[in-house]
């Protein structure tokens, strides 16, 4: 693979300008690329639960029919939750969107290949599901047909972006989940958070 | 008909409290002693129901309805207990509510050895798990029991799960066809 994205990059673009959009995010680097791009409430961090990212996206995405949903995670996360996909295809949320950081690797745990290194294309595995639309993102020019897909496209949507394997500083979201779920119904719910 | 099948309409009453509780997404994977329960549930225009691959991905889905504002809930066959032990912890860390209601096999005239060693440890997995466990034994207190479980979950913001006692569903037999 010579990937030439930089992830950071990426989820950047996606969420500058983000309006109301909700953000899931994976455990792992992902996460860490999210709260580099700014620590928000509507942004749901995961530091556990490999594997749950996309399904809470799901959740969120049928309790919240008007706003857009974007669960951003990595590729190793995405595997272990690779029935996910399914079930999202088998209700079909138009408001769901799901972007795929695939470096290829583990990178958290000593950045061994991953199954998309031996060739497992996501992307195709989505679009079998049934996801409206489901791609993988190489290029620069690519990003801003993501970016417009993500935050107002008919979806289920799906992006298996490739990006370069890069050691970068870690920027860590906060990490009690009690908190980080008050913060999110708050801000999404306002005074029917607590009611 | 078996011998020791309900004598009450608990499926019915089972999907009237979820109702009751406001319980809008609900998820399963299934099973026969959930089968009348599932059909309620989507035929109920107030529900949305998703039919998982595998039961943990119910537990990624409640934590998201709940940070949307929604209530859920997951029924399962106590063997997809132990598919569930690692998304425990988002109900253990973050204090989101679940409430589990799980069709007990491997106990009461278990005919099928592969069912026995799950069913015997569903207890336990779910203590260690961090959820308060409740044992539906009756037909007649499935409403009084259900409801005392969502109230637990949904008001305490705690795990929960409903065990449905073998013994009540009616044990399985390949003699009886559907």
């Amino acid at each position: 693979m010579n990937a030439t994205l930089h992830r950071r990059d990426v989820v950047d673009a996606l969420l500058a300008r983000r309006g109301k959009l909700l953000v899931v995010a994976g455990l792992g680097s992902a996460a860490w690329d999210c709260a580099a791009a700014g620590d928000h409430p509507l942004t749901f961090p995961l530091w556990g639960a490999m594997g749950s990212a996309a399904m809470i996206g799901l959740g969120l995405a049928l309790a919240q029919p008007s706003r857009r949903v974007l669960v951003i995670t990595g590729d190793g996360e995405m595997l272990m939750g690779l029935g996910s996909l399914a079930t999202i295809g088998a209700r079909r949320p138009g408001n769901l969107a799901i972007v795929v950081l695939d470096n290829e690797r583990y990178g958290e745990t000593g950045m061994q290949k991953s199954h998309t290194a031996y060739g497992v294309d996501l992307a195709a595995i989505a679009s079998a599901c049934g996801f409206a639309e489901a791609g993988t993102i190489q290029k620069n020019p690519e990003i801003a047909a993501m970016r417009s897909g993500v935050h107002g496209g008919s979806g289920p949507l799906f992006y298996q972006v490739k990006v370069k394997r890069e050691h970068l500083p870690l920027v860590l979201p906060p990490r009690d989940g009690t908190w980080l779920k008050h913060r999110f119904r708050n801000e999404l719910l306002g005074k029917s958070a607590t009611a | 008909m078996p011998k020791h099948a309900a004598t009450t309409d608990w499926p019915s009453d089972i999907h009237k409290a979820l109702g009751a509780h406001q319980v809008r997404q609900l998820s399963y994977v299934p099973d026969a002693g959930h089968k009348r329960l599932i059909e309620f549930c989507h035929a109920d225009k107030h529900m949305t129901v998703v039919p998982l691959t595998t039961e943990e991905e119910g537990i990624g889905l409640a934590a998201g309805a709940w940070l949307g504002g929604q209530r859920a809930a997951l029924l399962m066959q106590s063997s997809g207990v132990g598919n569930c032990i690692n998304m425990l912890t988002l109900a253990a860390n973050c204090g989101f509510p679940l409430l589990l209601l799980v069709t007990m096999r491997g106990e009461w005239g278990e005919f099928n050895p592969w069912q026995i060693p799950m069913g015997q440890a569903t207890p336990g997995t779910l203590a260690l798990g961090g959820a308060r466990v409740f044992r539906l034994e009756r037909p007649e207190e499935a409403s009084a029991t259900v409801e005392a479980a969502a109230k637990l979950a949904f008001d305490g913001c705690a795990a929960v799960a409903v065990l449905i006692s073998q013994r009540m569903i009616g044990t399985k037999t390949f003699e009886e066809k559907p």
